[in-house]
């Protein structure tokens, strides 16, 4: 640690301004504040610095998702392993080929349901954080801006709202959408009205639909005739049936099921979610909002069900552990730079939020999740909501204090 | 001769980049080279028209009843645009469904009308208003080029990128056949413009 302390304090000059590597200041900043707390001191006479930086928030969101990615991963594998003993077959990729070689097999076992989930989500991490890590380098060097951490949470969550078997260009281009027009072109991190991540997922689910949405995506094996790939959210679009509260749920619950990689297990968000809530790095309002709106919507629904479409019957607490509730909730719509700031105003997105997510799922027939879009679309409206309940409030005080 | 008032409009003064009028149709018929193209052209000769039958008039023209005029010239050269179009390429006039008709509410071609025509020359007036159409043209096969070739693979229909589904390697991007994509395209053009072009930057707030 010395070492590498006296180190960079002796390439230091050379990124001054006015030296010849300059330019490549940031990045040298970036690695520096990576490794070491800053030693700079606040210069002004009455400024106080929080000890909770950005550094320190998207670290812990981090730390916060680790629990669904480690299980993201598992799951990836098990799923295959799981799909491979009913009968489909391992699919012909180099994923699967540099697994076989590196000694795997294809029996279901902790250890191997790992490493074959790692083959595959590996590569998707790794072209995310290039693709995206180096599109943001690139615009903190042309702006001369400081590189900020901000990306080290984009490119975590990117690759967990991902099916498994999306092709690594298409997650090079999502993550450069999310990067570029969702965050960089508003003036990057903190400046930006939708959520990178989202702003990328939306980009791949609307230019390749295929790669997407669908039945046989989910797990990267190939399912035979009369096996089907499809999540159990898509099932639920489909088919009448009955969905009660037993081990199924529990499972459900846990994660036991097909998916996008990191947002199956709902345990694990409401986890990772408990821990931001308690560091306050994300809001209690705005979870308990989308709890009660998903509930108060789900709940009129069940109320007067319509035979033709069996999403109207599933109940709330189906709602909560299927497709990416669980994830968006705790992760995605709770971001603070995008969500409604104001703490009436949180209680309005999040209620609407909530409310959004079961209606674009029951009335929505082309496709059953709706929770990435009814995220984008509050986001868009969470600065409106702000204006709304400050107007309203300086109404309130105006008239108050009027005679 | 003085060909400014053509060229200006071109690029350094584009009616879309520039002044961002006209996005409606800009999205609406970019899907494929072939109808921007041909819009383009209609819009180019539709503009040049009005701007110098304005022109020719401009001196006759009662100030308080001149959107009147002007709409009535531009109306019925719009109308000859769309016979003509019908009469002899019917196939593309069915593509462009109502966006002909349409182009009476361009905003370029009242805008020009009014900014240009009505206070000067007959000629200067022709080549602003073909220079106005021309670079709506110019940015609408641009935008045009990059919706077909990324978007199905095809300029002018003809296969670039063999598609996936028809057995090739390219898959097709489908945002790009959306409104949507248009729009992103036409903002990455105006930046890329803006930035080659700092004069082109309004003054920051």
């Amino acid at each position: 640690m010395n070492y590498l302390k006296k180190g960079l304090d002796k390439l230091k000059p050379k990124f001054a301004p006015g030296q010849k590597w300059h330019v490549f200041a940031p990045i040298y900043d970036a690695f520096d504040s990576f490794c070491f707390t800053t030693g700079d001191v606040t210069q002004g006479r009455t400024h106080v610095r929080d000890g909770l930086d950005l550094k320190r928030i998207m670290s812990l969101v981090v730390i916060a998702v680790f629990p669904s990615m480690i299980f993201g991963i598992y799951n990836t594998g098990h799923q295959i392993h799981l799909a491979i003993s009913k009968g489909a077959s391992p699919l012909d990729a180099w994923q699967t080929h540099l697994f076989s070689a590196l000694g795997g097999s294809f029996n279901p076992s902790v250890l191997n349901d790992f490493f074959h989930g790692l083959c595959w989500f590996f590569p998707i991490y790794l072209v995310t954080f290039v693709v995206g890590g180096g599109l943001e380098t690139l615009f903190a060097l042309v702006r001369r801006q400081t590189i900020n951490e901000g990306f080290l949470v984009t490119g975590t969550l990117f690759p967990l709202i991902l099916p498994v078997t999306i092709p690594l260009w298409q997650v090079a281009l999502g993550i450069a959408f999310g990067v570029v027009v969702g965050k960089e072109v508003f003036g990057g991190t903190g400046t930006n009205f939708m959520n990178p991540a989202l702003v990328g997922r939306a980009f791949l689910f609307f230019a390749y639909p295929s790669n997407i949405t669908g039945e046989s995506i989910w797990t990267a094996a190939q399912f035979p005739d009369g096996l089907s790939g499809a999540t159990l959210l898509h099932n639920a679009h489909e088919n009448a049936q009955s969905f009660t509260f037993g081990s199924d749920w529990w499972n459900a619950f846990f994660g036991q099921m097909g998916g996008a990689i990191g947002e199956t297990s709902a345990f694990l968000c409401l986890l990772g979610g408990l821990f931001l809530l308690l560091t306050q790095i994300i809001s209690w309002r705005i979870v308990l909002g989308i709890a009660i709106g998903t509930t108060l919507t789900a709940t009129l629904l069940n109320l007067c069900p319509d035979s033709s479409n069996p999403m109207f019957s599933l109940p709330f607490y189906w709602h909560m552990v299927l497709g990416g509730w669980a994830f968006g909730c705790f992760f995605m719509a709770t971001d603070p730079v995008t969500s409604a700031m104001s703490l009436r105003g949180k209680w309005i997105y999040g209620l609407l939020l909530g409310a959004l997510i079961v209606t674009l799922r029951v009335f929505n027939p082309a496709y059953p999740e709706g929770v990435m879009l009814a995220i984008l679309f509050m986001n868009m409206l969470a600065p409106l909501i702000d204006h709304m309940v400050i107007a309203a409030h300086i109404r309130r005080r105006t008239a108050r204090d009027a005679h | 001769m003085n060909l400014n008032p053509f060229t200006d409009p071109l690029v350094d003064n584009n009616p879309i980049s520039k002044q961002i009028l006209g996005i409606c149709s800009a999205l609406a018929v970019t899907t494929k080279l072939e109808t921007a193209v041909v819009m383009g052209i209609a819009v180019a000769a539709v503009t040049a028209m009005s701007n110098l039958t304005v022109s020719l008039l401009r001196h006759r023209i009662p100030q308080s009843i001149r959107i009147i005029i002007e709409l009535t010239v531009i109306a019925s050269l719009v109308i000859v645009a769309d016979q003509f179009l019908k009469a002899y390429f019917f196939n593309i006039s069915k593509q462009l469904s109502v966006y002909v008709g349409l182009i009476i509410t361009n905003c370029i071609v009242m805008g020009r009308a009014e900014a240009y025509a009505l206070k000067n020359p007959p000629w200067p007036s022709f080549l602003d208003g073909l220079g106005n159409g021309a670079g709506y043209g110019l940015v609408l096969i641009v935008i045009g080029a990059f919706r077909e070739l990324l978007g199905s693979g095809k300029l002018f229909n003809f296969e670039v990128l063999r598609l996936q589904t028809e057995g090739g390697w390219y898959a097709g991007n489908g945002l790009l056949q959306l409104a949507p994509g248009a729009f992103f395209l036409l903002a990455a053009l105006i930046w890329i413009l803006r930035t080659l072009k700092p004069e082109q930057q309004e003054p920051g707030r």
